[in-house]
């Protein structure tokens, strides 16, 4: 029993290096190109967004404004006191990955958080900060945020492991959400517009007709996938300040 | 059965297993939204407040989803 035709679906991830020659001779990738591509639109709408510098603002002013104020506003509310020094790497954070998310959504473009290089990295960078931010403000004491408040003593020695354990998992998880959903929305697409490729080509004109159906699914798969590239740059900033809240504040 | 059409006939019986574990993420979703929207109705004020909170333990929530589909992805393709 021979394999109908296969959909490559997990081959759309992989890297090529950009930019002709110059790029092939430092390995300069289509990743690496969207993520300068990324950094410029943030900087992009930042940069001309406040230079009309009105009291009233337009409209890319006002955008500019609402995704400081956003920020700003979770950061306050999550990491409480001292919120002020942590802004801008939260802020960097969630616009990068943002964009970076949004970035990926168009056609012949790439996704870069859709390697788990890419987001392991950017996870490992918010665990470190969290622990040695834990560690210069509250010195070895930072060890007793693994005996949670108000537990019996006697099953101290039980819950400890397991505390310290969940706290591993924070840039595992971090990491694997943010990529596992990008991931996971591209594969979707991608396996949608094959099987339209295939019930057109199987069935000739009744095929054509019905291929209309995995492209409409296609379609909400772009609002679903809009949805998933705000939702999940929110959540990694919101855990972000949470693990800060936590360093900072010790529970 | 040949070696090889037996890897694909497991290969896909293993990514169609894999795929059970989303059900226990659209049970916890249900359960988020169904606490949302008790809370907004006995309380319309706290919605914004209880919105943030809501979102956050969806996308938590959905990353268990996906880590199981991400598993089906990888043993479907990889």
């Amino acid at each position: 029993m021979a394999a109908g035709p296969s959909i490559d679906a997990l081959g759309q991830f992989r890297l090529a290096t950009s930019l002709g020659p110059i790029g092939a001779s430092v390995n300069f990738t289509n990743a690496n190109l969207m993520m300068v591509l990324t950094a410029v639109l943030v900087l992009a709408l930042f940069g001309y967004g406040m230079r009309a510098r009105a009291i009233v603002p337009a409209r890319t002013q006002a955008a500019a404004e609402m995704g400081y104020e956003f920020i700003a506003r979770l950061c306050e509310d999550i990491i409480g006191e001292g919120w002020k020094p942590f802004f801008p790497f939260v802020f960097t954070l969630f616009f990068f990955i943002l964009f970076g998310n949004l970035v990926g959504l168009f056609p012949y473009f790439f996704a870069f958080t859709s390697h788990i290089a890419v987001t392991a990295a950017l996870a490992v960078i918010v665990f470190a900060l969290s622990i040695i931010v834990g560690l210069v403000k509250h010195g070895l004491r930072f060890f007793t945020y693994f005996v949670p408040p108000g537990a019996p003593k006697l099953i101290a020695p039980m819950l400890v492991p397991i505390e310290i354990l969940t706290f591993l998992s924070r840039p595992v998880s971090l990491s694997i959400r943010l990529f596992a959903n990008i991931v996971a929305g591209h594969v979707l697409w991608e396996v949608f517009a094959g099987f339209m490729l295939i019930v057109a080509a199987a069935l000739g004109l009744a095929g054509v007709a019905a291929a209309v159906i995995p492209l409409a699914i296609n379609v909400v798969l772009v609002g679903f996938e809009l949805l998933v590239a705000g939702l999940q740059a929110y959540v990694f900033a919101v855990l972000t300040c949470l693990y800060l809240h936590d360093a900072v504040h010790l529970h | 059965m040949n070696p090889a059409t037996a890897a694909i006939l497991a290969r896909d019986i293993g990514a169609g297993l894999a795929a059970i574990g989303v059900a226990g993420a659209g049970v916890g979703i249900g359960h988020i939204f169904a606490a949302l929207v008790n809370s907004v109705a006995r309380n319309p004020a706290s919605r914004d407040q209880v919105f943030g909170l809501g979102i956050l333990g969806f996308a938590l929530t959905e990353a268990v989803a996906l880590y199981a589909l991400l598993i089906s992805f990888l043993i479907l393709f990889g």
